[in-house]
């Protein structure tokens, strides 16, 4: 591990420094092993939360009350310390940074992370293709990336970000907590006529609610692309 | 959706999707499988292996139909081997870089 940043509480984003790293594609994941003393071993996957800088990668791991990977990562690892990890890998939940075309980015929770991948992946392509993400969320102490999406940078022109809370909104929100709905989806430049590339990630409920709006909006269900965080997430 | 699902994943939901055999299958053959579109033998739904839900509770993954849940592939990884049962599916049309 080189570095480290702590997006919440429960939250943290390892920089990871991996010799001869190959480069990835933005929504690509890895798998982390751990080995204990005894020989247990024990996988998880985590999502590239950013395109690759040379050796360095980045991946952003929530803490899993009593999960078994989770707490380690985000509290015992640090510099000096060995991971196992085999990767990038993953060939469907992808974006890449050649496609011209409209992108819609639905996240839920640890969701953002891939699709933070490719929201990075297109600044540092200086693509043009215009984005849009909606980002459900409990509070705004959940947020993730809280001050690169309320602050982009410039090359995020092109890039649209709308928040659903969905049990607690910043001060002055003007509505109140709610789930994401159809109306959410569908904005201008990003409605089913244009057929935009989809992407959905977050808990199973969250991308089977939003799948299913999208496709009774009209969108291509062959361009709605889903993972979701399933029960060994910890 | 419920709030517990957000911070407890591992309590509340039952499966997780074909992306996680990314890794696993990518072991075994030299191109990534989850883009691949297959079609199930037991309702003929066709869709990418990245859609199927997968089950890991049992001493492998089993990845089943998200249409009619049948038995898609199962994968165990054994400690010089791996087992790898591709009964439901009809075929995988596997995308590849183009052929000279």
């Amino acid at each position: 591990m080189a570095d480290y940043r702590d997006e919440t509480p429960s939250a943290r984003t390892l920089v990871l420094d991996v010799p001869d790293w190959p480069g990835h594609l933005a929504g690509q994941h890895v798998d982390v092993r751990l080995t204990a003393p005894d020989g247990y071993s024990t996988q998880r996957s985590y999502s590239l939360a950013a395109p690759a800088d040379d050796s360095r990668v980045q991946l952003t791991v929530q803490r899993v009350p009593d999960g078994e990977v989770s707490p380690y990562l985000t509290g015992v690892f640090s510099s000096g310390n060995p991971l196992e990890i085999r990767g990038p890998v993953g060939g469907w939940f992808v974006w890449r940074s050649a496609e011209p075309g409209p992108v819609l980015l639905l996240a839920g929770g640890s969701g953002i992370v891939p699709l933070m991948a490719m929201i990075r992946t297109r600044r540092a392509a200086k693509s043009p293709a215009p984005f849009r993400l909606v980002y459900s969320v409990r509070t705004p102490a959940d947020l993730y990336y809280a001050t690169e999406l309320h602050h982009p940078p410039s090359g995020d022109d092109g890039v649209d970000v709308s928040y659903v809370f969905t049990r607690a909104t910043p001060e002055g929100w003007p509505a109140p907590p709610r789930r994401i709905q159809m109306d959410d989806l569908h904005a201008d430049g990003f409605t089913a006529q244009v057929q935009p590339a989809c992407f959905v990630c977050g808990p199973t409920a969250f991308v089977e609610v939003v799948a299913n709006m999208l496709v009774g909006l009209g969108y291509d269900p062959r361009r709605v692309k889903t993972e979701r965080f399933g029960p060994t997430g910890g | 959706m419920t709030d517990a699902d957000m911070t407890r994943p591992e309590m509340t939901a039952e499966h997780e999707d074909g992306n996680a055999l990314a890794g696993p299958l990518r072991e075994i053959f030299a191109v990534d499988v989850t883009a691949a579109i297959g079609q199930c033998v037991s309702c003929g739904l066709i869709g990418p292996v990245a859609s199927l839900r997968v089950y890991r509770r049992a001493p492998g993954a089993v990845a089943r139909c998200p249409g009619c849940g049948a038995v898609i592939l199962r994968l165990v990884r054994g400690p010089s081997g791996a087992w790898l049962d591709l009964r439901g599916t009809v075929s995988l049309q596997i995308p590849l870089p183009a052929a000279d």
